[in-house]
C-alpha cells in the first residue's frame, strides 16, 4: 500500500529563541507594577477578612496606620501599638502624624486624606476608638478599615 | 597593552534567559501587590466642634447592636450568637416604612446603631460592620438592579457619570445611617 505513506517524524523539539522574550516582558510587567515596601512592617498583621470591600480610587490620597502587637515583644512589650510609616507612635500624635500627611499632598486635596486602618484581628475596639476620636479631632474622617477579601460564603 | 585578538563578535546570549529569570524571580519575591481595598467609613465630627443637641429619636427606629467585651452579641435586645441573620434583619428593618410597630418609621429615619465595649476585639467588630454595610449594599444593589458586587464597583466610582446617576438614584432616600457608638469606659 504506497498510498498510506508514514508520515516523516515531525520535529520534537520546542524553539526556545522566544524564550528570553517572554521572560522579559514577564520582567518588565512586574518591574511597572511593583511597589516596593517603603517600610517594614513591626507589628503583627493578622487582619481580620470581609466581604463588603470597596476599592479606594486615588492611591496617593491614602496614608497607612498599622495597629497590632509588636513582632519584637521582648524589646516593645506585647500591648498593641500603632505603626505609623516606620515608627511607633502614641494615640496623641495621631493628629500631629495626620498634619504632616496633609502637608504632602497638594492643597486642594487635603481634605480629601483617607486613612487606611490596618488593625490586627486581636486588638480591643478601646484602642480602636481612641485612634478614632484623634482622627475625628484632627477632622481626618476619611477612614478604611482595610481587610483582605473573604472567598468563602 | 596587547589588543586581544579579533574573534567572533557575537555575544553568547543562552545565559540571558537565566539572568531575566532570576530578575523576574527577585521582582516576584519583593512585589508585595498593594490592597487598597476595605469597608468605607466616614467619621462624624468631633463632639467639641458641633453643637450639642439632644434629639430623641423614637426607639422604633433605632437598630441596636451591642457587643459586649467577649464577644458576644445583642441584637434589639435579644441576644444573638450568629451574625449571619443580622443582614436580613436590618434589611427587614430599614425597608420597612412603618408597616410593623417594632421597626423603622421610614428608611430615611432608620439608623443602624452598633455599641462596642472597649474589651470587644476589632476581629467581631468588622464582622458585625461588614454585615451591616452589606445589609445596606444589598438595599441599593437590588434598587440599581445589579449585584452587590457591582454595586460597590459603582460606588467606589462615581467620577463617571453613568455611575452617579445611577448610584444617587439607588441611594435616594434611602441613606446608609450607621452609628457606631464610643465604647463605654467599664469593660463588664
Amino acid at each position: 500500500m504506497a498510498k498510506f505513506k508514514k508520515k516523516a517524524k515531525a520535529k520534537q523539539d520546542i524553539p526556545t529563541s522566544a524564550l528570553p522574550d517572554i521572560i522579559f516582558m514577564l520582567l518588565f510587567f512586574f518591574m511597572v507594577t511593583t511597589v516596593l515596601r517603603e517600610n517594614t512592617i513591626n507589628v503583627l498583621q493578622n487582619i481580620p477578612k470581609a466581604t463588603e470591600l470597596r476599592k479606594l480610587q486615588r492611591k496617593s490620597l491614602v496614608s497607612y496606620l498599622y495597629v497590632g502587637k509588636p513582632r519584637n515583644t521582648a524589646k516593645f512589650g506585647d500591648e498593641p501599638k500603632i505603626q505609623a510609616n516606620d515608627v511607633f507612635i502614641e494615640v496623641r500624635d495621631i493628629g500631629q502624624w495626620i498634619e504632616k500627611e496633609r502637608s504632602k499632598l497638594d492643597e486642594v486635596e487635603r481634605d480629601q486624606l483617607t486613612v487606611a486602618l490596618k488593625s490586627d484581628k486581636d486588638v480591643k475596639m478601646g484602642l480602636i476608638s481612641d485612634i478614632q476620636m484623634e482622627l475625628r479631632k484632627a477632622n481626618a474622617r476619611k477612614l478604611m478599615y482595610s481587610t483582605p477579601q473573604r472567598i468563602d460564603k | 597593552m596587547a589588543r586581544s585578538k579579533r574573534g567572533t563578535t557575537e555575544i553568547n546570549s543562552s545565559s540571558m534567559a537565566d539572568i531575566a529569570f532570576l530578575l523576574l524571580i527577585f521582582f516576584l519575591v519583593t512585589t508585595t501587590i498593594a490592597n487598597d481595598k476595605g469597608l468605607t467609613l466616614a467619621l462624624p465630627p468631633h463632639p467639641d466642634d458641633v453643637e450639642q443637641q439632644d434629639i430623641k429619636i423614637p426607639e422604633r427606629n433605632i437598630f441596636k447592636i451591642l457587643i459586649n467585651s467577649s464577644d458576644r452579641l445583642m441584637v434589639e435586645n435579644q441576644e444573638m450568637q450568629d451574625v449571619s441573620r443580622l443582614r436580613e434583619m436590618i434589611k427587614e428593618f430599614v425597608l420597612n416604612n412603618g408597616v410593623d410597630p417594632n421597626l423603622s418609621d421610614s428608611p430615611e429615619k432608620a439608623i443602624v446603631s452598633i455599641k462596642t465595649n472597649r474589651g470587644t476585639s476589632y476581629e467581631r467588630f468588622i464582622e458585625v460592620y461588614n454585615e451591616v454595610q452589606g445589609a445596606y449594599y444589598d438595599i441599593y444593589a437590588e434598587r440599581a438592579g445589579v449585584t452587590n458586587e457591582k454595586w460597590r464597583e459603582i460606588a467606589s466610582n462615581t467620577s463617571d457619570p453613568d455611575n452617579k446617576r445611577i448610584y444617587e438614584k439607588a441611594r435616594e432616600g434611602i441613606p446608609m445611617q450607621i452609628s457606631i457608638a464610643e465604647p463605654n469606659k467599664v469593660s463588664n
